[in-house]
């Protein structure tokens, strides 16, 4: 199947305004401009696509939340990517750069907003190179600026970079980083839609989100829904890694199951046996052998307790050492909590500090105990969803291999500091 | 001072933002690339160019790990050793460094050339082991390749072909990403598939 | 009534304002839900997670749209949300909130627990303990037990200096950003901040000098926990041990209520000690905050260079003698010289000491020759008709409402009075600023019009005459601005000295008593919210001009019918001859310049706290008491009246200055004195027919306030005292109760403009009798500083940093004065030199300046 957000792959130099536009690009602007931006946001809405970014809130309902004739309102594109174990949104950004501007304005248009600014994490200073590049082959084009495509609509884009922190990709820390704050989140309500960027209606969508949208418009929602599940219509891209042959960005459409997904990455390397697997980067539990089968889409892992989120599959096989792996995690949300409010700044260092312990065969059977209860301590008490992500390797890898840390502290119940440099990092 | 020096880049970056304060980052973006790191004196230009008060800019020089508040090598390499890239070798690849360039993690080489950082994912797990130097991404690498990288950027360093502007340096860079020894086949910035 | 909302919260139902937070609407039925973040004066952040708590939200049909009831009829709620923060949530119809259930609980204890994984217990050794909102939630929802291995906890600096006021414990801060958000919302000092992230979150200040600001120490006060801390009390004392007194600041007209910690001490001889001052709640005041000038400044009542026993001069030396030879001697000698004397009293000493002095010289030696040292801003009369209406608040200003700020800089000269006319900007009120220059306030203004140097009077004129007529405003600043005030529903109006001479800001009080009178023959005069505030140089000013402190005025404004001779004339006098003896009570003209030296006085007596230049010439020192010995009352700007309580002993043999005032009063023949203050204040309410009905137990009435605190809920512990000593009382303006006609304002001399004018600024630091007592200010006063552009000064041929000489001679000045300041190059407005860090200069003055060589800088 020819892809339809990784299309570079099929398609050379797409990366090119005249390239993309021979092959139909900008199409699904001009149906757009042709409609009143109500109808655009109908044909989003029926079309089914749900948020890429991990949450997966309907994008149609998301545009609709913004009030009428509300004077300025802004579209923000959240290339911020930095859940551990994604990497889709970059290969998107370098390559296929007009299929994301595209829908961005195509959303502009439908909610009436002048202005697109583009987060790229400040890693991704390359992406947005090249993304910039194709902006200005835009406005040479009449695709940006006043007039776009010699209608009365007008808007502009500009790229903005962050510098180093995973929480400017919740929505409202994003937009905190974008107004020269620290990217911290606020509590909700007031939504985004409502008071956003510099207090206006503000629409946050995900950058794979966004390059659904032209060709929803040129091929309909029909079409769209045609693909994938009922309640998960369409395609994702899966970023798969790990001990799999072949890591990698895959496309597929939603309800694919996460075996059919790690044989398409080659299997499992060296044939080594499948393990466990984290199917939402370091944020959703982990799953194991038990749900392989389960498909690809926003309820798929309901009943194992787990979430497909960001579809970013980090694989492990047989020789993954799990309390290592959730000590990898707990590092990562340790490192990258914001530290405004209190149980994910505390408890995320708390965690930190026990599963290094535990990793270190200085802890004790009391410390598995408490990790799990300080885990517990902060679900549903955070101010935003970081927090929530935080404990969820933890608590999962104690649920499914207790043995393995059980193995870590046994036979040691004496407590002994010593500090160890294997994950040493900050 | 970057007010006059980089005084169309600020202008040009003012007029993106209903409000001033939007400016911050890209401002201490480019700051960075003068200085090479956020010096206290950096952090008083960007905010007397924005009208904050620089405790405001030293706060965000703290939030935002990017940036560094103390002096560092030439080049700063940032080592994923996060999980997907743990899993594909990246724990050993950083002893590796570590070991070669002769430096704790976190420190600077001798010549004060390299700066060996651990860093969270850097979205390229799937070209695990991958460090960043100065914000480029360098992917697939081995020892041998990293040899090459080295010696690259050593040459870099000594030939100073670095061109006048920071700034342009990285905006010529973006428009061939394929540089790098051995016409990238060693390693790429950004292959275009 | 629509606007409210009922709610019920643990089954009992309350009904509030819309809009009311669920954390406000509990509180107010006595449930305290706990919090750290939230603070009822800051917006609301959610980011302690302290306040958890459940609420259902009545369940609708999603068909009908109608309320869904249970079997019993009951409204359906829907739990279903989670925990949310009750600071964040306002109220809803039909809403429950549930704050007893398991999973509060739970929350609760777990968020303590998370607090304290890190936080160091030393509630033995800290400075909040006692008053700590952290260890007073723990006890009350806290495990009890810690389950952190003591190993994983983060170690970090415990004595961060944050500038050399405010001291940080890093172990001891919990993140809540109160600091912060107060330094960034109230006062927009965004000088802290936090650095890092996660739990690598800390406050850092970059400001020069460190935690530049003038609010600083309200930061120690809503610190939930020890973290922030003042250098003056800081391992100071334990809370439990300090004996609160009510007090008053001492330091300018807004009058703030504070309170002084003491406690008694052994190197004091077992006597009471002053350990801090903090505010005292008081929200039409206020409210909640003081400046660190009055926080801090408090060090000079009990240095050692105060006076503690009268001086005589003897040969040529003071030394030291009895109380009764000196005011035998102070009584004898102003007798002698009949009616040639004189007396000019401190703008900071209490109605008692004031209704004494006059009384002293009126009744008792007979000479109306009576008045404040320094005569800087005229209109005490004009307030008495139409100053702010009795009931007014400026909180209550917003939207639809204006304030004309003129000749004032308020950041400088009444820090709070800023504060609240900024809040009233960010609620919508149109601030309206008439300077020579930016002052700090133009941030907050709606109109802006800086006049030419010289040139106050005149602008004023123009805003009152275009406020009269309908006229088109064609974008014209003042046109814009008078049509507002015209048009606005509430009026005040400040003005101050800055720049303008006395007879120009008696002029400026006429004109906007004018306008207050305006509005259509249905003036803004007399109504509460309206009227006029006069920017006093002194915290009493008004309670002098109340008592009759002015040769031409007595008690209660009553018109004095031959005239006695005011400063300015007393000065000459003293220089020529005419004027003999001169008593002098709380003020120190000749180290403000006002005065050149004893001249031809035969007689000079001094009453003060601290042997000042002034005092260094007197032939009697008579040593007064502070105002923390004594107790008394003050009357702020807003013509409130309020009692202070005496918090320490008297130093030494000093005595109060009304006593003292008292028995020389005897000596001359009008009876036994008064043995309490309370009894001169009574003498006053009779003979001042504006404080009628007052006495110290009315002045020391109190409310209910909102927001509570203080009280002995968990939550606002420490953060400021409660009130239980005195609201005070605010007088009637006359346009209260009566038709107040138009006043005339007569035209002022012109001011000559050639080449650089200079105006005095002024600075909160200004060095003067007694912050300069205050050591742990010494590094803030404010340091001689000439202010001009780059053009200007580079048409004089200066640079930053020069060192230049600068004689004022002021258009209203008797002495001429050189100070050597500091050149810095700022946007001044052209033409014109702002001087600060210098004693008052008035008006809108011709400088001479001469540039210093670099050898004379050396020397
Ligand atoms: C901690 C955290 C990190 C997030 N990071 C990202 C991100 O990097 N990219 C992204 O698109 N959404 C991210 N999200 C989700 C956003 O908040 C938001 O839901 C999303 O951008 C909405 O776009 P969508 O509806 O198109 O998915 C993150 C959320 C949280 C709580
Ligand atoms: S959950 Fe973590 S990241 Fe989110 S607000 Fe709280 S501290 Fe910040
Ligand atoms: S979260 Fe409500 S008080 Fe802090």
């Amino acid at each position: 199947m020819a892809h339809i957000l990784l299309r570079h792959r099929d398609i050379k130099d797409i990366y090119k305004l005249d390239v993309y536009q021979a092959n139909g690009g900008y199409g699904g602007l001009k149906k757009a401009l042709a409609m009143t931006p109500a109808e655009v946001v109908d044909v989003v809405k029926a079309s089914g696509l749900r948020g890429r970014g991990g949450a997966g809130f309907p994008t149609g309902i998301k545009w609709g939340f913004i009030p009428k004739g509300a004077d300025e309102v802004y579209i923000l594109i959240n290339t911020d990517e930095s859940e551990t174990g994604t990497f889709k949104d970059r290969e998107l950004s370098e390559n296929n750069p007009h299929q994301i501007i595209e829908g961005a304005i195509i959303a502009a248009y439908a909610v009436g907003a002048k202005k697109i600014y583009n987060y790229f994490r400040g890693e991704f200073m390359d992406a947005g190179y090249a993304m910039e590049e194709a902006v200005q082959e835009c406005y040479a084009n009449g695709l940006l600026g006043e007039n776009i495509l010699g209608t009365d609509f007008s808007c502009d884009f500009h790229c903005h970079y962050g510098a180093g922190a995973y929480i400017c990709g919740e929505e409202t820390a994003l937009i905190k980083s974008l107004e020269g704050e620290r990217g911290q989140p606020w509590s909700k309500p007031p939504f985004p839609a409502i008071e956003g960027l510099y207090s206006k209606p503000t629409v946050v969508n995900n950058t794979e989100t966004l390059s659904n949208v032209p060709l929803i418009l040129v091929n309909g929602a029909e079409w769209y829904t045609s693909m994938g599940t009922e309640k998960s219509p369409g395609v994702k891209i899966v970023c798969m890694s790990g001990h799999v042959e072949k890591p990698g960005n895959y496309e597929v459409p939603l309800g694919t199951t996460y075996r059919e997904l790690i044989e398409m990455a080659g299997g499992m390397r060296g044939g080594k046996a499948f393990k466990a697997l984290l199917p939402s980067g370091g944020s959703g539990p982990v799953i194991t052998a038990d749900s392989l089968d389960a498909p690809l889409t926003y309820e798929g892992l309901t009943e194992y307790g787990s979430v497909m989120g960001s579809a970013s599959v980090i694989v492990m096989d047989e020789t993954t050492d799990m309390v290592w792996a959730a000590l990898k995690m707990i590092r990562f949300f340790s490192h990258e909590s914001c530290g405004k409010c209190t149980p994910c700044r505390e408890g995320t260092f708390w965690m930190r500090k026990m599963l290094q312990r535990i990793y270190d065969g200085q802890g004790t059977e009391a410390d598995i105990q408490v990790l799990g209860s300080v885990a517990r301590q902060m679900k549903g008490r955070t101010l935003c969803a970081l927090g929530e992500f935080a404990v969820n390797p933890a608590l999962s890898t104690i649920h499914h291999f207790m043995d393995e840390y059980k193995a870590k502290v046994s036979g040691n119940g004496q407590m002994v500091m010593v500090e160890t440099a294997v994950t040493a990092v900050d | 001072m970057i007010a006059e020096k980089y005084a169309e880049e600020i202008e040009g970056i003012l007029a993106r933002f209903p409000h001033k304060k939007s400016a911050v980052l890209p401002l201490m973006h480019l700051a960075q690339r003068e200085y090479g790191y956020m010096s206290r004196e950096a952090m008083r230009e960007v905010a007397g160019i924005l009208d904050l008060d620089p405790t405001h800019v030293l706060s965000l020089a703290g939030f935002y790990s990017l940036f560094h508040e103390e002096p560092t090598g030439k080049y700063v390499l940032e080592i994923c050793n996060d999980l997907a890239c743990a899993l594909r070798g990246a724990d050993e690849f950083v002893e590796m460094v570590c070991r070669k360039l002769d430096v704790p993690l976190g420190g600077t080489t001798e010549d004060g050339l390299f700066t060996v950082k651990g860093a969270m994912c850097l979205g390229a797990c799937d070209r695990a082991p991958m460090l960043q130097y100065n914000l480029k991404f360098a992917e697939h690498l081995d020892e041998e390749k990293f040899d090459a990288l080295i010696a690259y950027l050593r040459e870099e360093a000594v030939s100073g072909k670095e061109g006048p502007s920071v700034v342009e340096k990285i905006a010529a860079y973006a428009k061939s990403p394929e540089i790098g020894v051995n016409n990238g086949t060693y390693f790429v910035a950004s292959p275009r598939y | 009534m629509s606007d409210l909302v009922t709610l019920t919260i643990d089954g009992i139902e309350i009904s509030v304002p819309k809009g009311t937070l669920i954390v406000d609407a509990a509180k107010q039925i006595g449930n305290d839900i706990p919090v750290f973040c939230y603070h009822p004066k800051l917006e609301p952040v959610g980011m302690c997670r302290m306040c958890l708590v459940e609420i259902g939200y009545p369940m609708r049909d999603r068909a009908t749209g109608e309320l869904m009831c249970d079997e019993n009829g009951e409204p359906k709620l829907n739990f279903g949300r989670g925990l949310q923060t009750a600071c964040t949530v306002p109220v809803g119809e039909g809403i429950a909130v549930r704050t007893t259930t398991e999973n509060v609980t739970d929350a609760r204890r777990s968020t303590l627990e998370f607090l304290l994984s890190s936080h160091p217990l030393d509630c033995p050794i800290c400075d909040k303990g006692g008053e700590c909102p952290l260890q007073n939630q723990t006890m009350a929802y806290g495990l009890g037990k810690s389950r952190v291995h003591y190993g994983d906890k983060l170690h970090l600096n415990k004595h961060v200096s944050l500038g050399e006021l405010i001291y940080l414990d890093q172990e001891r801060c919990i993140q809540c950003a109160r600091c912060i958000r107060f330094q960034q919302e109230l006062v927009d000092d965004p000088v802290i901040q936090f650095h890092d992230r996660g739990r690598h979150t800390e406050i850092v200040t970059f400001s020069d000098p460190g935690f530049n600001s003038y609010w600083s120490g309200n930061t120690t006060d809503i610190c939930p926990v020890g973290a922030l801390t003042t250098a003056d009390f800081r391992f100071g004392a334990r809370p439990w041990e300090l004996t609160p007194v009510a007090s008053l600041c001492t330091h300018c007209p807004v009058g703030c209520n504070t309170t002084m910690s003491t406690r008694r001490e052994a190197r004091a001889g077992g006597q009471r000690v002053i350990k801090r001052v903090m505010p005292r709640q008081n929200e039409a005041v206020n409210e909640l905050w003081i400046c660190d000038k009055g926080r801090f400044a408090r060090h000079y009542a009990d240095t050692g260079e105060r006076l503690r026993t009268p001086l005589i001069r003897k040969n040529g030396e003071l030394v030291e003698a009895d109380w009764s030879e000196a005011l035998d001697l102070v009584a004898g000698k102003l007798q002698q010289h009949g009616t040639a004397v004189a007396g000019l009293a401190g703008g900071r000493l209490s109605n008692e000491d004031h209704f004494q002095f006059q009384k002293l010289f009126r009744k008792g030696l007979g000479s109306a020759n009576i008045d404040l040292a320094s005569r800087r801003l005229a209109g005490g009369d004009v307030v008495a008709k139409v100053g702010l209406s009795s009931g007014s608040n400026l909180k209550a200003l917003s939207a639809g409402d204006a304030i004309i700020v003129v000749a004032t800089d308020l950041h400088e000269e009444a820090p709070v009075w800023w504060l609240r006319v900024k809040q009233a900007a960010e609620r919508g009120a149109a601030i309206i600023i008439l300077n020579a220059r930016a002052p700090r306030l133009d941030k907050f203004a709606s109109h802006v019009r800086h006049y030419q140097p010289g040139q106050a009077v005149d602008a004023v004129r123009q805003l009152v005459n275009l406020a009269k007529v309908d006229t088109e405003t064609n974008g014209d600043a003042l046109a814009a601005a008078a049509e507002m005030a015209a048009q606005a529903n509430n009026l005040v109006a400040f003005y101050g000295s800055e720049g303008v001479t006395y007879e120009e800001t008696d002029a400026i009080a006429r004109l906007l008593a004018n306008l207050l009178l305006l509005k259509n023959g249905d003036g803004h005069a007399g109504r509460p919210n309206n009227g006029l505030i006069p920017v006093w140089p002194h915290n009493n000013t008004q309670g002098a001009w109340d008592m009759g402190v002015h040769p031409a005025y007595g008690p209660g404004y009553a018109a004095i019918e031959n005239p006695g001779l005011g400063a300015t004339a007393v000065y000459e006098g003293a220089a020529n001859g005419s004027v003999k003896a001169l008593f002098i009570v709380g003020a120190d003209p000749v180290g403000d310049g006002l005065m050149a030296g004893r001249g031809q006085l035969e007689f000079l007596v001094v009453q003060e706290l601290f042997l000042t230049e002034t005092a260094a010439l007197a032939d009697v020192v008579l040593p007064a008491q502070s105002w923390a010995e004594r107790e008394g009352t003050f009357t702020n700007g807003e013509r409130r009246v309020q009692r202070y309580y005496p918090a320490i002993a008297a130093l030494g043999g000093s005595k109060a200055d009304w006593q003292i005032l008292a028995e020389i009063s005897e000596r001359v023949g009008l009876g036994k004195p008064a043995f309490a203050a309370s009894l001169v204040f009574n003498e006053i309410a009779k003979a001042v027919p504006q404080y009628k009905g007052m006495d110290y137990r009315t002045l020391a009435k109190v409310e209910k306030q909102w927001p509570d605190v203080g009280g002995e809920d968990a939550y606002y512990g420490g953060n400021a005292y409660e009130n239980r000593s005195g609201l005070g009382q605010q007088w009637a303006a006359q346009a209260e109760s009566e038709a107040v006609a138009p006043l005339d304002a007569p035209e002022t001399a012109a001011y000559a403009n050639d080449g650089l004018a200079l105006i005095r600024a002024a600075a909160l630091y200004t060095p003067g009798t007694l912050i300069n007592q205050s050591a742990i200010l010494q590094d803030r006063l404010a340091q001689p500083t000439i202010a001009m552009n780059a053009a200007d000064a580079a048409a004089a041929e200066l640079v930053d940093g020069d060192l230049i000489d600068v004689t004022v001679a002021g258009t209203a000045q008797t002495v001429k004065k050189t100070v050597t300041a500091l050149v810095h190059i700022s946007n001044t407005p052209s033409g014109l030199m702002l001087l600060r860090g210098v004693p008052y200069v008035a008006g809108t003055a011709v400088a001479e300046i001469s540039k210093l060589e670099k050898e004379e800088e050396l020397a």
